[in-house]
């Protein structure tokens, strides 16, 4: 018994001790992408450039409390959220530092960017309304805002207000409307959905299919994901029986958020990092996230995927992000007090 | 005392924030979402104290004291709901169950219903979550409770059959009573693991607690406000925990006699036989074979491109991880509870019970209460060794695997304690002063008399805490080193996004390291009573 206790102490303690082994040529990347959206293109840029890449994932909000209470001792180099929020967040607890790469600025349009330059979005993603085909015709819709109009009473499907992607639409909202309009909104949206909120994005398509209601909204990719998914055929019924609807296109656009990047205020690796996020917004990385994750590029010229340009073009809310880091607060004080639970 | 306090760090962390000033968010909080959040929990509690004490305590009495077809395989298939992570049985049943899922469509298919025709129980609501929870977390219940009716001396059943008392008065008068403690260590497991749940009721959609706490911390970016709220849920176990106590009053639960001998076994058969094997049958097919059978389909969809070289090297993490937390915490525990009895001051009374607060906080709370004082601590030695050494020590225990067993060791070492302390209180004071009046020291008396005698209820915390580990992920998620995975985070990071068919191999690979353990420990549970065959054999 005490020998095999020693044995497994051991044993962890030579894990431990791997994790010790550090390489100067290297680049630790903190990351709110998940593995399997952010690994391969990590390993691509390994193989381009020889650079040793190390990854640790987990929501944003927990890297960030770990980013923070390191300090400067901090192993961190690059810090990759899913959500402008986020970034906004990050930067506002002093974690990051300006990037001042010309050749990122040169591929990245400003909007997309922090003003102070100390993040810099990936991928684009938007939040869009998705239509029973059956039973809603396009020119019956219009904008977000028209979502509040009782015509759509009992009809629509939402998520919860814990999500950080509803949190981000009221957020823009508040920006271009005010807040007193868009708390008339979201007590709007609430008295319109169809049930309570609950399950994630995939699931108010899955419901809007099965007819529970006639309206979802979603992000774009989820869609992409279900229409793709050969293994399910269940998913890509539901998702063809439902069409895209691209909002607000007489007016500010699309709401879109991004996949975006900082590097740390104590980055130990500056240089490889710079590195990094430079071929995370190439052409290259850039087809990469269209493919895989049917997220739209961050550049209007880069090369995207099939499916991606079967949606046709839109046009995109170009608001600058960090006002939803901003209004992020404020949103969630409005649902709560509109009930969206 | 010490290694208590040490434990108690995390938790008392985030008791620090309560006591900052109140900000606008908590009167935000109290004006809109509170009252929704406790009578919630409330509910969800009670539900699955209801849930959880129907399933495992009927269970436990057949499978220990009635002898019916297919009892052995039950002994263990029992456990194994206990291997599924709760989140993973919420999106399953999400699955099947749903309006859009394969069963509803197929019935309305049938029937030509659409939606808004007919009534089917709503999957994702509070009835769905007690169910849930129940349903996986009835197996603490039903171990300690099998485990402590076994341990119960033959003589006093005896006693109260040849005092006129049929199996069901037995049972109410004697062998429920005399297992109370244990049954109660067992269900205040699984209603902290209720109370510290996130994965299911943010699925759900369900405002409670936890998913308050994540909201404010988060969402409204304001840490004093969701400490408050911890505050609040520890306050809540507190009571229920207070209110336990209280209701046993000074009564003492030791074993009176110590004559072993097999046990006498009612023997079921027909209809009564084919009811316990029907009883003993649901929660197995409820919270493991339909659920593991979802999974599986699913793996056989996706397994080619999930099943990979990484996948050896995450269950090697997961299982290595699980073991040396595992031991670790018996251990610790063996030292709390065994101090707790030769020195029962009030001051090592309070440190055991708050480090034994941490299982039911959310797994994230934990880990930032572990993410400041390590981080405080690392970068104290690193500015005093640059200062006068002239040498950067960098970081030293964050992000490092001490860091993640030292979650582990916070949040699991209550079902140790509980176990181990269930187990200690059986014995009587009076062993302890024969052996110390022998000559052995506390130690030896702990090593040769105690540990043998409780055998079993070692293994069952050994258990607990592996099957736990393997499933945990908040902590382990936000503390790991670089590039290190194990079975949950994997499958977590695919079901968050979404893919469930794509985790479920993940998913299946923690039930299956998870079931090996169960039946090992399962089979040594049964046979380390003593007064067992094998007791006899030594005699």
């Amino acid at each position: 018994m005490k020998l095999k206790m020693l044995s497994i102490i051991a044993a962890s303690l030579s894990v431990l001790a791997g994790s010790y082994a550090q390489a100067s040529n290297e680049v630790n990347v903190y990351s709110a992408r998940k593995e399997k959206l952010i690994k391969p293109l990590l390993d691509k840029f390994t193989a381009a450039t020889g650079i040793k890449t190390n990854l640790v994932t987990a929501k944003a909000d927990k890297l960030l409390t770990r980013l923070q209470n390191e300090g400067r001792n901090s192993p961190a180099d690059l810090f990759i959220t899913v959500d402008a929020g986020r970034l906004h967040r990050a930067r506002e607890k002093g974690v990051l530092q300006a990037i001042n790469s010309s050749t990122i600025n040169s591929i990245v349009p400003s909007h997309l960017r922090d003003p102070d330059d100390q993040w810099v979005a990936l991928s684009q993603r938007s939040r869009v309304i998705f239509y029973v085909k059956d039973r809603v015709k396009a020119d019956e819709l219009s904008s977000y805002e028209d979502l509040a109009n009782p015509k759509w009473k009992k009809r629509i499907c939402i998520r919860g207000s814990s999500n950080i992607y509803n949190q981000s639409l009221l957020a823009s909202m508040i920006e271009t409307n005010g807040e007193q309009a868009a708390e008339a909104w979201a007590r709007g949206i609430v008295a319109n959905m169809a049930r309570p909120p609950k399950g994630g994005d995939r699931d108010q398509i899955k419901a809007a299919a099965a007819g529970q209601c006639d309206i979802a909204i979603a992000n774009t990719y989820y869609y992409g994901t279900m229409l793709s998914n050969k293994k399910d055929p269940a998913q890509m019924a539901a998702a063809n029986k439902v069409a895209i609807f691209w909002p607000n296109q007489s007016g500010r656009g699309a709401h879109v958020n991004v996949s975006g990047a900082g590097i740390t205020r104590h980055a130990p690796n500056k240089e490889n990092a710079i590195r990094l996020l430079a071929f995370l917004v190439s052409p290259e990385s850039q087809k990469w996230y269209a493919e895989v994750n049917f997220e739209y590029p961050v550049t209007a010229d880069a090369e995207t995927s099939d499916m991606l340009k079967s949606w046709g073009a839109f046009k995109a809310d170009n608001l600058n992000l960090s006002r939803l880091g901003a209004n992020n607060v404020t949103a969630v004080k409005i649902m709560d007090r509109a009930g969206w639970r | 005392m010490l290694i208590a306090i040490l434990f108690s760090v995390p938790t008392l962390t985030i008791f620090t924030f309560v006591f900052q000033p109140a900000t606008d968010t908590w009167q935000h909080l109290y004006d809109t979402v509170l009252t929704e959040y406790l009578t919630n929990s409330a509910l969800l509690v009670m539900g699955v104290s209801i849930g959880s004490l129907t399933l495992g305590v009927s269970t436990a009495w057949l499978t220990s004291l009635c002898t019916f077809p297919g009892k052995k395989i039950f002994i263990w298939a029992l456990l194994l709901p206990l291997a599924m992570p709760a989140y993973i049985i919420a999106y399953t049943y999400t699955g099947m169950f749903d309006f859009a899922g394969p069963v509803q469509t197929l019935l309305r298919e049938l029937t030509g219903w659409g939606y808004g025709d007919y009534w089917f129980p709503e999957i994702r609501s509070l009835g769905g979550a007690i169910t849930m929870l129940s349903l996986v977390l009835y197996p603490y219940v039903y171990l300690l409770a099998r485990a402590a009716f076994l341990e119960q001396s033959v003589c006093v059943l005896e006693v109260s059959r040849s005092l006129g008392c049929g199996p069901w008065c037995s049972f109410y008068r004697v062998a429920l009573p005399l297992a109370r403690p244990a049954i109660v260590a067992g269900l205040s497991l699984a209603l902290m693991e209720t109370l510290a749940d996130y994965g299911t009721v943010s699925y759900f959609g369900l405002g409670v607690f936890t998913t308050g706490i994540f909201r404010t911390w988060f969402g409204l970016g304001d840490e004093t406000a969701a400490a408050k709220l911890a505050a609040l849920l520890l306050l809540f176990v507190f009571t229920l925990v207070i209110i336990e106590r209280g209701s046993r009053k000074q009564a003492r639960y030791h074993h009176t006699s110590n004559k072993y001998s097999q046990l006498p076994e009612y023997q079921l058969t027909g209809l009564r036989a084919f009811t316990a094997m029907l009883i003993c049958f649901l929660p197995v097919f409820l919270g493991f074979l339909l659920p593991g059978g979802q999974l599986a389909y699913w793996a056989g969809i996706t397994f080619d491109e999930m099943v990979d070289a990484s996948f050896i090297r995450l269950t090697m993490n997961s299982v290595l991880l699980a073991a040396s937390a595992a031991i670790l915490s018996l251990a610790l525990a063996l030292i709390l509870a065994y101090g707790k009895r030769l020195m029962p001051q009030k001051s090592v009374l309070a440190a055991v019970r708050i480090s034994g607060m941490g299982y039911a906080i959310p797994g994230t709370v934990i880990a930032v209460g572990i993410i400041i004082p390590f981080a405080w601590l690392d970068n104290t030695i690193d500015a005093f060794t640059r200062e006068h050494f002239n040498i950067s020590t960098g970081l030293l225990l964050s992000g490092t695997l001490v860091a993640v067993l030292f979650a582990y060791m916070v949040r699991f070492l209550a079902v140790s304690l509980q176990t181990v302390e269930s187990g200690l209180g059986k014995i009587k004071y009076s062993m302890d002063d024969a052996a110390r009046s022998l000559g052995y020291t506390p130690t030896e008396t702990l090593r040769k008399i105690h540990m043998p005698l409780m055998k079993g209820t070692l293994l069952t915390s050994l258990l607990i805490v592996f099957v736990d580990v393997m499933k945990e992920l908040p902590a382990t998620l936000i503390l790991r080193p670089f590039n290190f995975n194990t079975l949950a985070v994997r499958a977590f990071e695919l079901a968050s996004d979404e893919r469930l068919a794509d985790s479920a191999s993940a998913a299946i690979m923690i039930v299956l390291a998870g079931l090996i353990p169960v039946i090992l420990l399962s089979k040594s549970i049964s046979t380390s009573r003593a007064g067992h065959v094998k007791a006899t054999r030594s005699q």
